[in-house]
């Protein structure tokens, strides 16, 4: 499973960074969470940052930052 | 309620008299700290969830090919509530543009959403009442409209940094469902998360503006800044381009300036003009923009702001 988190240096995108590190160690999965703040690497998935992309797939996007629950469905959504 | 609350806090249980300074100072600091902390809960938690109803994507979509005039009227009400981390202004820009949305349009969002601020819009309400919060808001939305469509009246797209026009974002990304209890349990972090970060400067910004209102003397600003000056609002305004302050800093020092002579329309003209334009916002657009448009831009909200400025100290 690749995990990118998608986003510049913000308190927002960090906090998107630690809830999904904090999923991932919850569901005991081996991957790590790549944290992506390139302009132009984050633009070929989304507008808005933070944004949560598995495997290619855009998974969540914006400020309303989902709860860690919400992050672990949307990982196993993608296996 | 809340004054009887203050009254008993400091006049009773600290004995202090209301007639002194200093218990006059206490008493404000109270009673507007408590107020105003009232206000930002209920009010940033309520904003919040109307924001979930507006995300950016959806933004995008309406806003899409839109004629001058309509669009940028849209784009103003649009600013204020949909959500975006000012740390996304840059792919939020080359998305708007990609997607056909018109320079202009792009602007009339850009500045309204910053300007319009559930914090700024309840430390107003909580100590100017809400004939002058809705006159902010009137004026901060017309500055946008106006503003964006004097950008898009001019033309400058050849100041666009020309990348932004020959991208081509991935996949569009879908908007993402949220149910009803998605968007409470955002809210309530949203609310829980702004409230600690941003406590501490409101409480020394009330206290500040305590102790002005409390030892200041009062008639203190009106020989200088008062609505007699014709110099007091570019003044003021050109003070507040280069701060940089979230509005909630500025309000009650400005409420408190208020009292001692400080005219309404001066106050209204600064608080947009720090709010407005923000050194780190120009600093992340230069990413998309040339020195030239961005020059141009806080040209234009300069001088529309000072417009402003000057007309509310005619009004009222």
């Amino acid at each position: 499973m690749e995990i990118k988190v998608l986003g510049p240096d913000c308190p927002n995108c960090k906090e998107m960074k630690r809830r999904t590190d904090q999923a991932l160690n919850e569901l005991g999965v081996q991957a790590d969470a790549q944290k992506v703040t390139d302009i132009m690497e984050i633009m070929k998935f989304s507008m808005s940052t933070p944004a949560l992309v598995v495997n290619g797939k855009l998974k969540h996007a914006g400020t309303s930052l989902p709860p860690v629950e919400k992050i672990k469905a949307l990982l196993k959504e993608e296996g | 309620m809340l004054t009887m609350i203050a009254d008993f806090l400091v006049y009773r249980l600290m004995n202090l008299s209301p007639e002194s300074r200093f218990g006059d100072t206490l008493h404000f600091f109270v009673y507007d700290t408590m107020k105003i902390f009232l206000l930002l809960s209920v009010i940033i938690f309520a904003v919040s969830i109307v924001r979930t109803y507006f995300p950016p994507e959806r933004t995008k979509k309406i806003l899409s090919h839109r004629k001058l005039f309509i669009g940028n009227i849209l784009a103003a009400f649009l600013g204020v509530v949909t959500p975006f981390c000012s740390c996304s202004a840059v792919p939020l820009f080359i998305g708007f543009v990609e997607a056909g949305v018109p320079l202009g349009v792009t602007f009339s969002f850009l500045i309204a959403s910053p300007m319009v601020n559930e914090i700024a819009v309840v430390l107003l309400y909580g100590l100017f009442g809400w004939k002058i919060t809705l006159i902010y808001i009137g004026a901060g939305l017309l500055v946008a409209i106006i503003g964006g469509m004097i950008i898009g009246k001019l033309h400058l797209e050849k100041w666009v940094e020309e990348y932004v026009y020959a991208f081509k974002t991935g996949q569009a990304a879908g908007e993402v469902k949220q149910s009803f209890r998605d968007r409470l349990e955002y809210a309530r972090w949203n609310t829980k998360d702004i409230l600690t970060r941003v406590w501490f400067f409101i409480l020394i910004a009330i206290g500040i503006g305590g102790l002005i209102h409390g030892y200041v003397p009062n008639e203190f600003l009106t020989s200088i800044a008062g609505p007699g000056n014709p110099f007091a609002v570019p003044a003021a305004v050109l003070l507040g381009v280069p701060l940089y302050s979230s509005a909630a800093g500025v309000i009650p020092i400005v409420y408190a300036l208020m009292e001692k002579g400080l005219s309404m329309g001066t106050v209204l003209a600064f608080m947009m003009a720090v709010t407005a334009l923000s050194l780190p916002e120009i600093i992340i657009l230069r990413k998309v923009l040339k020195p030239r448009m961005l020059g141009v831009f806080v040209g234009i909200m300069t001088v529309a702001i000072i417009g402003v400025g000057y007309m509310f100290n005619v009004i009222l």
